[in-house]
């Protein structure tokens, strides 16, 4: 036995010397490989630059992660000049030449985002760490994309936001590396506001069914800032977990509280849930106060509308951007979409394509992948001829700034992707806004 | 023979400490050496290590552990917030804190014993959650999570210095704590509790615990009052798991609500039955399995089996990315489910078990001794 363990201890002894030789050297090798350079994941001599792509393939939000990752696949095989080069034709301006970025191949590498902020960031991380990414897109939960934002900005890799509508993400939680195509909360009450007013009038009460985190909660502000203006009121804010799945319990009260308008500050599934109950509930049905009971869903999109189906007939709402848009852009998108998958894609699709060509289109102007130099290229960038009509990047928040789509859940759909009739295109100068109202900090251009 | 013991648990500790710190060496031909994966590896080692302490020794199934791992998130960022960047700080508060908890969760749960103990966490679990995410909001920030800002005091700190442009980030006295260096910090405490929870295997106290496992009523009648032994291990493993959640916070200083989910609580009974419940190293197995599939298997996609099934005739390489494609990707859960059922069917004992037959049959004149402790 004795001479058992001594044997153990000679061999550990000769590995101990072995493994710590080797352990010196490793933290140096490794540390060499990953960070020593000028940037992080600094592509240098090779042929290829890496792209992670970061979206919900599980949870509340997966058919708008699903629809995400088509779009970048097909952004990145337009980028590589296959396919038929999408909004590549339409893009002004634009340095893209369809051989990669600076000449070099796109490669991606894809994540689960679980649409939550853990999983988020351990993915990310991944992509950072593992697998080299230079730049990493993907959204579809504000949460997420405002802890993977923090994340891009500590390691100097730029992120650029997919679906995400919380005005924290380019307000109080805006980071220099991080980048928002899409439109937000602040913006959607302001298109809202003059069409609720046409057809609500000025005297209603209002009861908010919220998201409870980032999204919801500035959702909730803003839509109620604006129907207070309105003159408004508004009965109670009620908050609700997400991916509750159950809401019965949340729209019970409801029908005693007197109010006679519901908004639903929900997104995804929860939204298609939370709506289908309410309809069920015979809430569409009631009148009260001698007023038609009356939903509203902020926030919407075609493939919640496809959820939901009929009960979302005749509801109003907004989006980024849809696909029956008929300027030269949409058409090109849809098009090429439409070849590749055999659907019309979603506004989440849109914007996590157009955030792909932006990058690209950065990194060609910049004539370099170092990131500050990017970053600038893309701050205060005004484009055309990506579906929205001219649009800028406010450098001051890194917001975009286009025209808002107001819309409502069509009454006789003629398929099943022509679910939404657009009420009204709300011009850029109508939901403009100063970029100081939410406080916030972008930090540093270098890290 | 008290010296050989003690020898012996040198000899183990060495090679454990071996076996840790060179992880970024032998992981790497699995493609899981980068920093946040193994950073993973050691912080969930250390929190099934002290769930082991609880649910291996004394066969208490705990399902409300996640309560301590996101308690101890939460002091350590609160920690970094108020205090101080520094480590030392929030992983001290983080581990007294969550031992408080522990402290009232297992007083009231351990007044029962069996399933009604594993319902009584599991409905703590549930209350902290959604505590943390309806009327705790200003102290966890809900879903978006408890995150640093740059109005933040940290009064230490700014006795030192003024602050700076950008967000800072954890450091150990000037070493950050993000990449490498973080994984090294986490390993060197995951050797620590390896060593104290060796110490408790081997200690009289840990004897008395399994004796509570065996037959707690035997116990009682011989005179032993049972429970401030339950209390005492219950209050150890929850601070092993404050001491985790802190490190979580240390390695990325962003703490969500979720990481209280009752999932989390089910993912280390999980990670500690794969391994081998009551064995020393059973529970890191473990944790190195789930936490490869999560991170490494989700992320195989199509295209990457593609490349892998390269070699293959084109029909062949079609059919078996079309078979294997169910099971990677956002399907790892069924990869572990499957892994999972096939070790509880064949293996009650977990991987060690599994370690041990092999041992027996390639080694039969060695008279192991059966030690097959989880019973039934």
């Amino acid at each position: 036995m004795s001479d058992n363990t001594k044997d153990q201890n000679t061999i550990s002894r000769r590995n101990m010397l072995k493994t710590s030789a080797a352990l010196a050297a490793a933290p140096m090798f490794f540390t060499k490989g990953a960070y020593a350079k000028d940037f992080t994941n600094n592509p240098g001599n090779s042929s290829t630059v890496t792209l992670g792509f970061n979206v919900p393939q599980t949870g509340a939000y997966a058919d708008e992660g699903a629809d995400e990752l088509r779009a970048f696949k097909l952004a990145v095989k337009h980028l590589n000049g296959k396919g038929d080069g999408g909004l590549m034709n339409t893009m002004k301006p634009m340095n893209l030449k369809g051989n990669g970025i600076l000449g070099k191949k796109v490669v991606y590498v894809t994540g689960d985002t679980q649409t939550k902020s853990d999983a988020a960031r351990a993915s990310a991380k991944r992509m950072i760490e593992k697998d080299g990414v230079i730049m990493f897109s993907g959204g579809s939960s504000s949460g997420v994309a405002i802890a993977v934002q923090s994340l891009a900005q500590e390691a100097g890799v730029i992120f650029m936001a997919g679906l995400t509508h919380s005005n924290d993400t380019t307000g109080k939680d805006k980071r220099r590396y991080g980048f928002r195509h899409f439109f937000n909360a602040k913006m959607t009450g302001s298109a809202l506001g003059p069409v609720l007013k046409e057809e609500m009038g000025i005297s209603r009460n209002a009861y908010h069914l919220t998201s409870d985190y980032t999204w919801g909660w500035t959702q909730e502000e803003s839509i109620k800032e604006t129907t207070e203006a309105l003159g408004w009121n508004t009965t109670a804010t009620v908050r609700t977990p997400v991916g509750a799945g159950d809401f019965s319990q949340f729209i019970t009260p409801i029908l005693n509280s007197g109010a006679d308008t519901l908004i639903l500050n929900h997104y995804g599934k929860d939204m298609i849930n939370s709506l289908t109950q309410s309809v069920q509930f015979g809430l569409r049905d009631k009148l009260v106060n001698g007023k038609q009971f009356e939903i509203i869903v902020p926030l919407y999109s075609r493939l919640m509308a496809q959820g939901a189906g009929e009960n979302l007939q005749g509801i109003l709402g907004t989006t980024n951007w849809d696909w029956q848009l008929r300027d030269e852009g949409s058409k090109a998108f849809v098009k090429s979409f439409g070849t590749e998958y055999g659907f019309p894609p979603s506004m989440a699709a849109h914007t996590c394509y157009v955030q792909t060509l932006l990058y690209a289109n950065a990194c060609e102007n910049a004539g370099t992948f170092y990131p500050p130099e990017v970053i600038r290229q893309l701050e205060g960038f005004k484009f055309d001829g990506m579906g929205n009509g001219e649009t800028e990047y406010r450098a001051e928040d890194h917001q975009c700034f286009k025209d808002v789509l107001v819309v409502r859940g069509k009454q006789n759909p003629s398929s099943q992707f022509d679910l939404l009739d657009i009420v009204k295109e709300v011009p850029r100068s109508e939901v403009e806004y100063d970029a100081s109202i939410f406080g916030g900090n972008l930090g540093p251009y270098k890290v | 023979m008290i010296l050989e013991k003690k020898r012996s648990d040198l000899v183990t500790m060495i090679l454990f400490s071996m076996v840790v710190l060179s992880m970024p060496i032998w992981l790497n031909p699995l493609g899981a050496n980068y920093p946040d994966l193994l950073q993973k590896f050691a912080i969930f080692g250390i929190f099934a290590i002290g769930y082991n302490i609880l649910f291996g020794l004394t066969g208490y199934l705990s399902f409300g552990h996640a309560i301590f791992l996101g308690v101890g998130s939460y002091t350590a960022v609160w920690s970094f917030k108020l205090l101080s960047m520094n480590v030392i700080p929030a992983v001290i508060s983080s581990v007294i804190l969550a031992g408080i908890v522990a402290a009232f969760v297992g007083f009231v749960s351990l007044r029962r014993s069996g399933i009604y103990f594993s319902i009584l966490t599991l409905a703590f679990a549930q209350m902290f959650y959604n505590l943390a995410y309806s009327v705790l909001t200003p102290i966890t920030n809900g879903e978006t999570g408890l995150q640093l800002a740059l109005e933040d005091p940290r009064v230490i700190d700014r006795l030192f210095s003024t602050a700076g442009e950008g967000l800072p980030s954890t450091e150990l006295f000037g070493l950050s704590m993000s990449g490498y260096s973080g994984f090294y910090f986490c390993a060197v405490m995951l050797i620590v509790a390896f060593y104290v929870s060796l110490k408790i295997f081997n200690s009289p106290f840990g004897l008395k615990l399994k004796a509570i496992k065996s037959n707690q009523h035997r116990m009682k009648y011989t005179g032993y009052n049972t429970r401030p032994y339950l209390l005492t291990a219950f209050i150890i493993s929850g601070m092993f798991a404050g001491l985790a959640g802190a490190l979580m916070a240390v390695t990325d200083p962003l703490a969500g609500a979720e990481r209280m989910q009752w999932t989390a609580s089910g993912e280390v009974v999980l990670m500690t039955i794969l391994g081998g419940v009551g064995t020393l190293y059973g529970p890191l197995l473990g944790v190195v399995i789930i936490k490869y599939l999560e991170n490494i298997f989700s992320a195989v996609n199509e295209a990457v089996l593609q490349t892998f099934f390269d070699f293959l005739p084109s029909w062949l390489q079609d059919t078996m990315v079309v078979i294997v494609s169910p099971f990677v990707g956002e399907g790892w859960h069924l990869t572990l489910g499957l892994m999972f059922m096939g070790i509880v069917i064949f293996l009650p004992g977990g991987i060690t078990e599994g370690f041990q037959k092999m041992k027996k049959r390639f080694f039969t004149k060695e008279n192991s001794e059966s030690s097959n402790q989880e019973g039934k």
